[in-house]
């Protein structure tokens, strides 16, 4: 029995203090995300369980139960307070998936400062542009990162602690840097949580919008009510599961599935920190028991590309439950891993605004492969006019999403940027930008975004971003980014450049200009295609006509040009 | 006439290595070490295009074929005339 049960029954009568009540919290109390994740489940009777199996490269392996969990995120926090960092300080996570990452995350939040986690694969120019926008306190990171760092160091005043969590003294530490051995450092007397309340300030995650900067979306220590249900309901986590993530925590699902859902319901969970193949994954189910697997589309396409074959060397018997999250996962993929695994993977549709799932497919529900499903209890979705944003009734018609504000984990607002934040609202609903179809039976069908954002292997790329970083190369003059199909990724990036004059058009100017943005951004904003240009399609303003390329690149009609307006 | 081998390593650990004190060999696990990723493999196989002339399919450029210089070298071998 799923621990949902039946959906339709769920709906009635459904409120969120279902979620209040089975975690023990009432309105005013104190609410603090470090402190359900550990003291509580030891409090529980749990803490000699199993929080976290880590397994790094050659099979090196770490175990923390809840109780180390607990210990290390008080260092953490303990260390942090010694520095003088406070409440609502932002404190930057920027590691790959080591154990000081996950239980970091938690230590600053004890401590009431803001986790702000960042992709370790993003280059020193996307860096910098998210600690500037958040004004960071504090870093912390890992020796292989250090160096993208100290690129950044003289132009961030406000960055006054550079923390090294594996520092092997080695090399010499600079300014600002310290060292901080987890496993070392003495564990706190009585150390004290700080006591957040519901709208206390808990995370900042940054996203890519079509146009300026990367936006520090805001959520609160509430968010914890609507990212424990859906974690229970949806990924339907039990006492005994053996429970799989595969989502970085410098991204939203990394922290609101691969932290916060499991650890406060008391789940044992795994991490793998090495580089993808179809056989180390298939290993480390076979390995560890994985009874319960939350991935990617475009982790699950390669592996469809891997073949069937490979998977008979492994026993993957211990699989009950798949979900997937990050780009719609094709009706495809969801028949070949009931074929393959026994299960079909279920796909769930939210964003890092949405803090939680928002339409899913759930356990004992008939599942229409290719479609994002229903809304969650307590969810009022619908699709809507993109004149009137007013909700369509015709079954089948394309509309943009809309959600009732009001869910727990719903953002509070984008750091330092509040008009943004407020547009993002239109006739009382919120657009998170995707348009979709509803079917007869009330199944969500998702269609494409509604602006120019890239969405590759699950991650938003801005355009906007891409195209800035590429004018800074010597060689090019002007840029024009859209998204390129890709049978793996969804979408890859693709660029249009004008060159300047005296560069020759070679394979190794390409392969120049592509090192250059994805050491500078980030691999996933690196080109996997630029083609050279004479000039660009522009409006006669000057403004560069995006959606003619991206027409272009998809096969689509472009539709009448003639009647665009200056500014389109 | 310089090694293909050492001319790969060089490339790998000038592009893709962040830290200098981590110790590369032919044999070091470059995809599954975290050194490469999927997206950066693409730029990887860019450049043995580029440098040796060849083609690699994209069904042969697989995680398991980039998976260390020894491995990388051996595919490229397969495509040079």
């Amino acid at each position: 029995m799923s621990n949902i049960g039946s959906y339709d029954e769920r709906l009635k009568n459904f409120d969120w203090s279902i979620s209040e009540k089975e975690l023990g919290y009432k309105d005013g109390d104190v609410i603090n995300i470090g402190w359900y994740c550990t003291d509580r489940i030891c409090e529980m009777g749990k803490a000699d369980k199993l929080a976290l199996i880590w397994e790094g490269l050659g099979g090196v392996e770490k175990k923390f139960t809840f109780n180390d969990v607990r210990i290390n995120s008080n260092k953490f926090g303990a260390f942090l307070r010694s520095l003088g960092i406070k409440n609502e300080d932002r404190v930057c996570l920027f590691m790959d998936k080591i154990p000081e990452l996950y239980i970091g995350f938690l230590g600053v939040l004890k401590i009431g400062a803001i986790a702000q986690p960042l992709f370790s694969a993003f280059g020193d120019e996307s860096l910098h542009v998210r600690l500037d926008n958040a004004k960071t306190t504090a870093i912390i990171t890992q020796r292989k990162h250090v160096g993208k760092v100290r690129k950044l160091i003289e132009k961030s005043p406000y960055l006054k602690h550079v923390i090294i969590v594996n520092h092997d003294g080695k090399k010499t530490l600079k300014e600002r840097e310290l060292t901080f051995d987890m496993e070392a450092y003495e564990e706190p007397k009585d150390f004290e949580i700080f006591l957040t309340k519901a709208e206390s300030s808990s995370v900042l995650h940054y996203t890519s919008g079509t146009t300026g900067q990367p936006k520090g979306v805001k959520h609160v220590h509430y968010s914890l009510i609507s990212q424990y249900l859906t974690t229970k309901w949806v990924l339907d986590l039990q006492e005994d599961d053996i429970y799989w993530c595969t989502a970085d925590p410098g991204w939203v699902t990394g922290t609101s599935y691969g932290i916060i859902g499991p650890w406060s319901i008391g789940i044992t969970q795994c991490v793998l920190d090495t580089g993808f193949s179809a056989s180390s994954w298939y290993e480390f189910i076979q390995k560890h028991k994985i009874t319960m697997w939350y991935s990617a589309p475009t982790a699950i396409r390669s592996l469809m590309k891997a073949g069937d074959e490979i998977i008979k060397e492994y026993d993957l018997s211990s699989l009950r439950h798949l979900a997937s999250v990050g780009e719609p996962l094709n009706a495809e993929a969801v028949i070949w891993s009931g074929k393959v695994f026994g299960h079909e993977f279920l796909d769930t549709y939210w964003q890092t605004e949405t803090g939680s799932m928002m339409l899913t497919n759930f356990p004992d529900m008939k599942i229409k492969p290719g479609s994002m499903g229903k809304p969650f209890p307590g969810i009022t979705a619908t699709i809507l006019d993109s004149k009137t944003f007013e909700p369509i009734t015709e079954t089948g018609k394309i509309g943009l999403i809309g959600f009732k504000p009001g869910w727990p984990a719903m953002m509070r607002t984008y750091w330092n940027n509040e008009e943004t934040y407020k547009s993002k609202f239109k006739n009382g609903w919120y657009l998170p930008g995707d348009r979709s179809t509803i079917d007869k039976d009330g199944y969500f069908w998702f269609v494409g975004r509604d602006d120019d954002v890239i969405n590759t292997g699950g991650h938003l790329v801005s355009p906007f971003e891409v195209e800035s970083a590429l004018l800074e190369h010597e060689a090019i003059v002007e840029s024009a980014v859209v998204a390129k199909p890709d049978e793996v990724n969804m979408e890859v990036v693709k660029a249009f450049v004008t060159l300047n004059s005296g560069y020759e058009i070679d394979d190794m100017l390409e392969l120049n200009i592509m090192n250059f943005i994805r050491k500078k951004l980030s691999p996933l904003a690196m080109p996997q295609e630029i083609e050279y240009v004479d000039s660009l399609p522009k409006t006669r303003s000057g403004k560069i006509m995006r959606r003619l390329l991206h027409a272009k690149e998809w096969g689509e009609d472009i539709g009448d040009t003639s009647g665009l307006d200056d500014d389109e | 006439m310089e090694e293909m081998k050492d001319v790969i390593l060089e490339y790998v650990i000038e592009e893709y290595v962040e830290d200098e004190d981590e110790e590369m060999t032919y044999d070091t696990p470059l995809i599954s070490g975290g050194i490469v990723d999927s997206f950066s493999m693409v730029s990887l196989k860019r450049f043995l295009e580029a440098k040796y002339k060849i083609s690699i399919p994209d069904e042969k450029a697989s995680p398991e074929a980039f998976d260390s210089v020894n491995k990388i070298v051996e595919l490229v071998k397969e495509f040079i005339g």
